[in-house]
């Protein structure tokens, strides 16, 4: 009894119970929760390889805090969205100082998007990449989309989506075969000309309402000759070339003698 | 006349006539147009003599059996390609299904029913139409005829029966004898003119001159999202923002549609430092602006707002103002900017109307600036 009275005594026990409790702690905790830092690392790792990105192909432009220069604005709050419709659509990285960025051939993988994407939102938070169901246009009302698209896009994407121009050789970009996902990123970063239509103005639901009456519009057949779906302008110089045409044509024969 | 004047005239006259007796190619006798109305024996006859008609060419089928044949069959052939069109069409009208699509190349994918009537149509008028040109211009006879133009005025016996006719008329009507007639028919005439200029005035513009002044904003009416009708938090417009907004008290509208035409703001938010009116910033919240959207051109919706140069461009005739300098006119044909709508937020932070515009919003009207 002495001699483990004495043992259980010993000023080390509290220290060794102490170390042995820290120990099994820190195994348990590895040993159930290693997702969490998996998923932190790999975060980590993202935003480290879209920085690297970003040095090589952004920063002439952009600054090599991304704080902007002369040449480009600054991606401080731009968001994960603005990155993942610039660069998603082939707009950036830009061919050319020009008036308008256009859209053109994709130069990066998803992958490197999205590591480009956690990068700048690492930055300053901004709007996020939208989840998919707000974006394919599914459970979703074409009718309200059609009313608040008449409202809010059609005065310069035009009523059919077909584009129209802006001011100073700038223009508003045509809608047809575009993803739902990048109209609903260009609605919340508002890209170059574009104002923002954040989810306080038009919420989540409203944007997918938006898509599906876009890919509404687009699957209708048009029973006749669209012509662009532009308006009057280009049905006014249809009448005028060919109708015209064909009445100078008959006019040209009336007035020349037969053989 | 005076000694000088004198002397002008004829320095002048003695060179004219020294060109004229040079002689160029025109004749001594020809008449130089600072002579006037000079009578000269045979002056301008013996140089344009009548080249009468050029001399005719037969046609080949005024020659040609054969190829008067042909023309013949052409011709046929066209009336025969009517009669077809007009069979088609027919047929079409009953046999299509109106709902039908094709694929039709140039167009794409369309509808059957309405093409093939239009073409059929078309073919069966064009085929008369061509026929009967190609006829006339093959077959019928093409010589040449002139006919010379008689007098237009007619004999004395015809001027003088027509007068008599006139006369009687008016007689045998009893015009002369019963001037009640003459005069109700005169006033009926006279009257039925009213009610076109009655139109025609009165389609020159409203007599309430009030309604085309103000819209329904009135003060601490909310603004609301077009076409939702939900109120907006000042919070809620991040920089960059654009919102298509009505007043709130459209719901109550009797004419929504009209209110709507007049009362229709745009709100946008901008960088305060980017605004460069005193007046701007002061009507607006903390960078937002509220301005109307109705053209002072011509009152289209000026609704193509770039965030970017905060330029805002109506659709119709291009003009551009400029957000950032009080939506001053920089470019296209209206005349004044567009009125600010004086904003603020309640104690909600809900965006409200400080007071209704200060001005009419849209195009301009004679009675615009009278009070």
């Amino acid at each position: 009894m002495n001699a483990l009275a004495a043992r259980r005594r010993h000023p080390a026990a509290i220290v060794i119970l102490l170390l042995l409790g820290l120990v099994v702690t820190g195994l348990a905790y590895s040993a159930f929760a290693p997702k969490q830092a998996q998923a932190a690392t790999a975060a980590q790792d993202q935003v480290q390889e879209g920085r690297k990105l970003f040095l090589a192909n952004c920063a002439t432009c952009h600054g090599l805090e991304a704080q902007g220069t002369k040449d480009g604005p600054s991606l401080a709050g731009v968001g994960a969205a603005a990155v993942d419709f610039q660069v998603g659509t082939g707009r950036m990285p830009l061919a050319g100082p020009t008036v308008q960025a256009q859209r053109k051939e994709v130069h990066f993988s998803s992958d490197e998007i999205a590591s480009l994407a956690a990068y700048v939102a690492s930055l300053a938070p901004g709007p996020a990449v939208p989840d998919a169901k707000y974006t394919n246009g599914e459970n979703a009302d074409p009718g309200k989309g059609g009313e608040l698209f008449r409202v809010n896009c059609a005065m310069c994407h035009n009523y059919a989506g077909s584009g129209g121009a802006l001011t100073r050789g700038k223009h508003a970009p045509s809608l047809k075969d575009v993803e739902g996902k990048y109209v609903y990123e260009a609605m919340v970063s508002g890209p170059q000309s574009m104002p923002v239509f954040n989810d306080q103005n038009i919420d989540p639901q409203s944007k997918n309402d938006i898509i599906a009456y876009l890919n509404t519009m687009q699957a209708t057949p048009n029973p006749g000759l669209t012509l662009g779906s532009l308006g009057p302008v280009p049905e006014g110089l249809f009448a005028w070339v060919f109708g015209l045409g064909i009445m100078i044509g008959f006019a040209v024969w009336l007035g020349k003698r037969a053989a | 006349m005076d000694q000088g004047q004198d002397d002008a005239m004829s320095t002048h006259d003695g060179h004219g006539s020294d060109v004229a007796r040079q002689g160029d190619g025109y004749g001594a006798t020809a008449v130089r147009l600072d002579q006037g109305h000079v009578e000269v024996p045979a002056g301008l006859a013996e140089r344009f003599a009548n080249p009468g008609l050029p001399r005719h060419t037969p046609r080949m089928g005024d020659v040609d059996a054969a190829a008067a044949k042909r023309a013949e069959r052409q011709v046929a052939t066209l009336f025969g390609l009517s009669m077809l069109g007009t069979i088609v069409f027919l047929v079409a009208y009953f046999a299509v299904d109106q709902h039908a699509t094709a694929f039709i190349p140039g167009i794409g994918t369309t509808d059957l029913y309405h093409v093939v009537l239009g073409v059929s149509l078309g073919v069966s008028l064009l085929g008369i139409g061509v026929g009967a040109i190609h006829w006339a211009k093959t077959l019928m006879p093409d010589v040449e005829m002139v006919e010379e133009r008689h007098t237009l005025r007619a004999s004395e016996d015809d001027r003088d029966r027509a007068v008599a006719n006139f006369v009687e008329g008016g007689e045998t009507s009893q015009l002369n004898r019963r001037p009640v007639l003459l005069m109700s028919l005169g006033g009926a005439l006279g009257l039925f003119s009213l009610p076109l200029l009655v139109q025609l005035v009165g389609g020159l513009g409203p007599v309430n001159i009030g309604e085309l002044k103000h819209t329904i904003w009135k003060k601490g009416d909310k603004l609301v999202r077009d076409p939702e009708k939900t109120p907006i938090r000042a919070d809620q417009v991040t920089i960059g923002s654009v919102f298509h907004v009505l007043p709130e008290s459209i719901k109550d509208s009797e004419h929504p549609l009209e209110d709507k035409g007049k009362a229709a703001v745009l709100l946008m938010r901008l960088d305060p430092d980017d605004i460069k009116v005193k007046k701007e910033r002061d009507w607006g919240h903390d960078g937002i602006v509220a301005y109307s959207k109705i053209c002072t051109h011509v009152g289209c919706p000026v609704g193509l707002y770039e965030q970017t140069t905060h330029h805002l461009l109506c659709p119709c005739h291009q003009s551009t103002f400029d957000v950032t300098e009080d939506c001053k006119v920089i470019f296209g044909p209206a005349k004044r900017p567009l009125p600010q709508l004086k904003i603020t937020v309640d104690s909600d932070g809900y965006l409200i109307a400080d007071a209704p515009f200060d001005q009419p919003v849209g195009p301009s009207f004679w009675e615009r600036d009278r009070k």
